[in-house]
């Protein structure tokens, strides 16, 4: 008897280096969660590493919403190389049959995916900013009474496309599992519920006799001291900043403020700032408590990285410019002015 | 690049897969349709940007250890554009694929139908872009190269060669990596990588007039100046993994992005709009 497919579990790539978790498996066990509640299955978080990789980290999964942890430990895992991590990877999903893969869109989530997804042939959908589940409508496909054949709870895959101009909704109805990458920050963690425990199933990582064709000579890490995604306050500068001398003015407004310091792609390519403070669809999502946004256009792609933000201020000389059309409180006027300003009434408060 | 790193006799045999894209750049109010969709024909078809890089990569390893480049597009015959680029910038050889069969693949069935074409070459090197602006999947480069069975590296920002090894310089997002990839391996390459070199004049001169047979009426030129032309059949595609029936993803919904209208509160940029709004700021606890 074929095995009830709906019955299969949802599951998370739980990203690690160095026995570190990165913040994304903990935002995709939130999202997670919510649809595996609303399937009625259990959430399974996957862990794939070198030898104890799983005693450190069990706890923050199961913290995170994980019910049961799958985890292969191998030490020719131990670092990531994309042909042994599929390999361990592909045999896992066809021993367990979950119904929805999520991995982060992540360097290591983007090699890892398609690679598992052409292996299985089954779909995956790149850059998600939501995932829900509902009814599909196979137009192509009808029953015998001539209507329309419906699939019942399946994941509904929401992405920009061309360049952020479009919302896509993407759906892989027939062959399973269903798999998506979702963006760093995009969705929210759950807080953290100390003490909550689950299942945890040691596989096999089935790599005996596989060659593995790369060697990893060398990692050289880039420890940055720029932390967007935790900042409560974000100033962002955009090629209306004019210059890298004066992106100095908004790190003066955002040390003035206890905040960050973020950028549009222009305000990159121009070299006004460093590239990890890209906000946007190709940068970070952020949605901190307060973002002041300078000499921004405000075009799609930067706003689908922002607009979630509590409260917006947008700075800008154009009174047309999108950007206002998602702020909350407006200036129109020159940042160059604006900004003294208010660092002068943030110095003189209380 | 290290120039006292090895190559080996008789050099690399590369391929580079380049994709023809609308410049969803300038995506404007025109170029949507009343339902929301994408009206490609109002936008200018570009050289998928990170593919110029590939195409770079492949002829940089053809330029310090020799060996040949040939580029592979798949698509409508109007993709012949970027072919006759790839040509002007270097390429040996380039080769359209294009077939009704194709048409409505998603990552799955496009990364199928190239890894076919890839094959018939039997390359030592295959570099992609690391995406294409059209879908930003990045999806399509790994693919290939697990149908395939070679190596992957994705995010390539440099490479030399050491014999039957490719000693790759990849991005991994929290830093750098080098790594020893034994051959034959498939690379996605990013802007760091370096820009694509200029035409060469002498080769804009000869390949300006280089076309596929769907360019003239069905018949293939003689010579240097042919763009060959590859359906599914010639490259051993199964039809039911090509096109809609080859791709298990569906698009269900499409809708443009409006913005809702402004509805913010103006602020004056005076002293005193200044120092309102932080005080409002402060009272409602979101700075202070
Ligand atoms: C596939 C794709 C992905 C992309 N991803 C991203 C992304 O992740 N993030 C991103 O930001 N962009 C992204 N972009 C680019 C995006 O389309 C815009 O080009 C970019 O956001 C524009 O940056 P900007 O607003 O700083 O520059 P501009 O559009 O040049 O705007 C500058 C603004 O500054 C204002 N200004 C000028 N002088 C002053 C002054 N003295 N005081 C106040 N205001 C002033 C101007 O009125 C103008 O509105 C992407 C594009 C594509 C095609
Ligand atoms: N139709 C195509 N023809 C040639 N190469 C392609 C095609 N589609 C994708 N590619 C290659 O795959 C890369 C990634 O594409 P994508 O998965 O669409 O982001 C591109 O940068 C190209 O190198």
């Amino acid at each position: 008897m074929a095995i009830d497919r709906t019955k299969g579990e949802v599951w998370v790539f739980a990203e690690q280096e160095e026995g570190k978790l990165s913040d994304v498996p903990r935002e995709l066990l939130g999202k997670g969660r919510e649809l595996a509640d609303r399937l009625g299955v259990r959430l399974g978080a996957v862990l794939i590493g070198g030898e104890g990789v799983a005693g450190s980290l069990a706890a923050q999964l199961f913290e995170a919403g994980a019910d049961v942890l799958h985890v292969i430990e191998d030490a020719r895992l131990e670092v990531f190389r994309g042909k042994a991590y599929r390999h361990a990877f592909v045999e896992l999903i066809k021993e367990c049959s979950p119904q929805i893969v999520i991995f982060g869109a992540t360097h290591m989530g983007r090699d890892l995916a398609p690679a598992v997804a052409s292996a299985l042939k089954c779909g995956l959908t790149a850059d998600c900013t939501d995932l829900q589940i509902g009814d599909y409508t196979d137009k192509k496909c009808t029953c015998e009474d001539g209507s329309a054949k419906v699939v019942k709870d399946v994941l509904l895959q929401i992405r920009p496309a061309f360049g952020g101009n479009i919302i896509a909704t993407i759906v892989n109805p027939y062959n399973w599992p269903q798999m998506a990458t979702v963006r760093e920050g995009v969705m929210k963690p759950l807080d953290p519920q100390p003490g909550r425990t689950g299942e945890v199933v040691r596989h096999e990582s089935h790599l005996d006799g596989v060659e593995i064709p790369v060697e990893v000579l060398e990692i050289v890490r880039r420890h940055s001291s720029i932390n967007l995604k935790g900042a409560r306050i974000i100033v962002a500068g955009g090629a209306g900043v004019g210059s890298k001398e004066n992106f100095k003015l908004l790190h003066d407004l955002a040390d003035a403020l206890g905040g960050a310091v973020g950028g549009s792609r222009a305000a990159v390519d121009l070299g006004y700032c460093e590239h990890e403070r890209q906000i946007g669809q190709t940068g970070v999502t952020v949605r901190p408590a307060l973002f002041i946004s300078c000499g921004i256009s405000g075009a799609v792609q930067h706003l689908a990285g922002m607009q979630d933000s509590a409260k917006i201020i947008a700075i800008n000389t154009d009174k047309d410019a999108p950007i206002f059309k998602v702020a909350h409180y407006g200036i129109v006027g020159d940042l160059n002015v604006v900004i003294p300003k208010m660092i002068k009434a943030i110095k003189q408060k209380g | 690049m290290n120039t006292k790193a090895k190559g080996r006799e008789g050099g690399y045999n590369c391929v580079v897969c380049i994709k023809q894209v609308p410049d969803t750049k300038k995506v404007t109010g025109e170029a949507m349709k009343a339902d929301g969709t994408i009206n490609r024909a109002a936008l200018p078809a570009i050289f998928n940007p990170e593919d110029r890089n590939a195409l770079e990569a492949a002829l940089r390893v053809k330029e310090m250890y020799g060996g040949t480049v040939t580029a592979i597009a798949m698509g409508l015959p109007a993709a012949c554009a970027i072919l006759r680029e790839a040509l002007m910038c270097g390429a040996d050889k380039a080769y359209l694929v294009t077939d009704r069969k194709a048409a409505g693949s998603d990552t799955l069935a496009t990364s199928y139908i190239l890894s076919c074409a890839v094959r018939k070459f039997n390359p030592d090197l295959v570099f992609c872009g690391r995406q294409a602006i059209d879908g930003d999947t990045a999806q399509t480069g790994p693919q290939i190269a697990e149908k395939l069975d070679f190596a992957a590296i994705t995010y390539l920002e440099d490479i030399e060669m050491d014999g039957d090894f490719a000693i790759a310089t990849r991005d991994i997002g929290t830093g750098v990596e080098k790594d020893r990839v034994k051959l034959p391996a498939l690379f996605t390459v990013t802007e760091k990588f370096g820009e694509l070199r200029p035409y060469e004049v002498r080769r804009v001169m000869k390949y300006k007039k280089a076309k596929a047979p769907v360019e003239n009426g069905g018949v293939a030129l003689e010579g240097d100046f042919a763009i060959g032309q590859l359906s599914c059949d010639d490259i051993g595609a199964e039809a039911d993994r090509c096109g809609f029936a080859g791709s298990p993803t569906n698009v269900n919904k499409i809708v443009s992005v409006v913005l809702a209208g402004g509805d913010y509160k103006e602020v004056a940029a005076t002293d005193e709009g200044v120092k309102a709004l932080v005080d409002e700021l402060v009272a409602d606890h979101t700075i202070g």
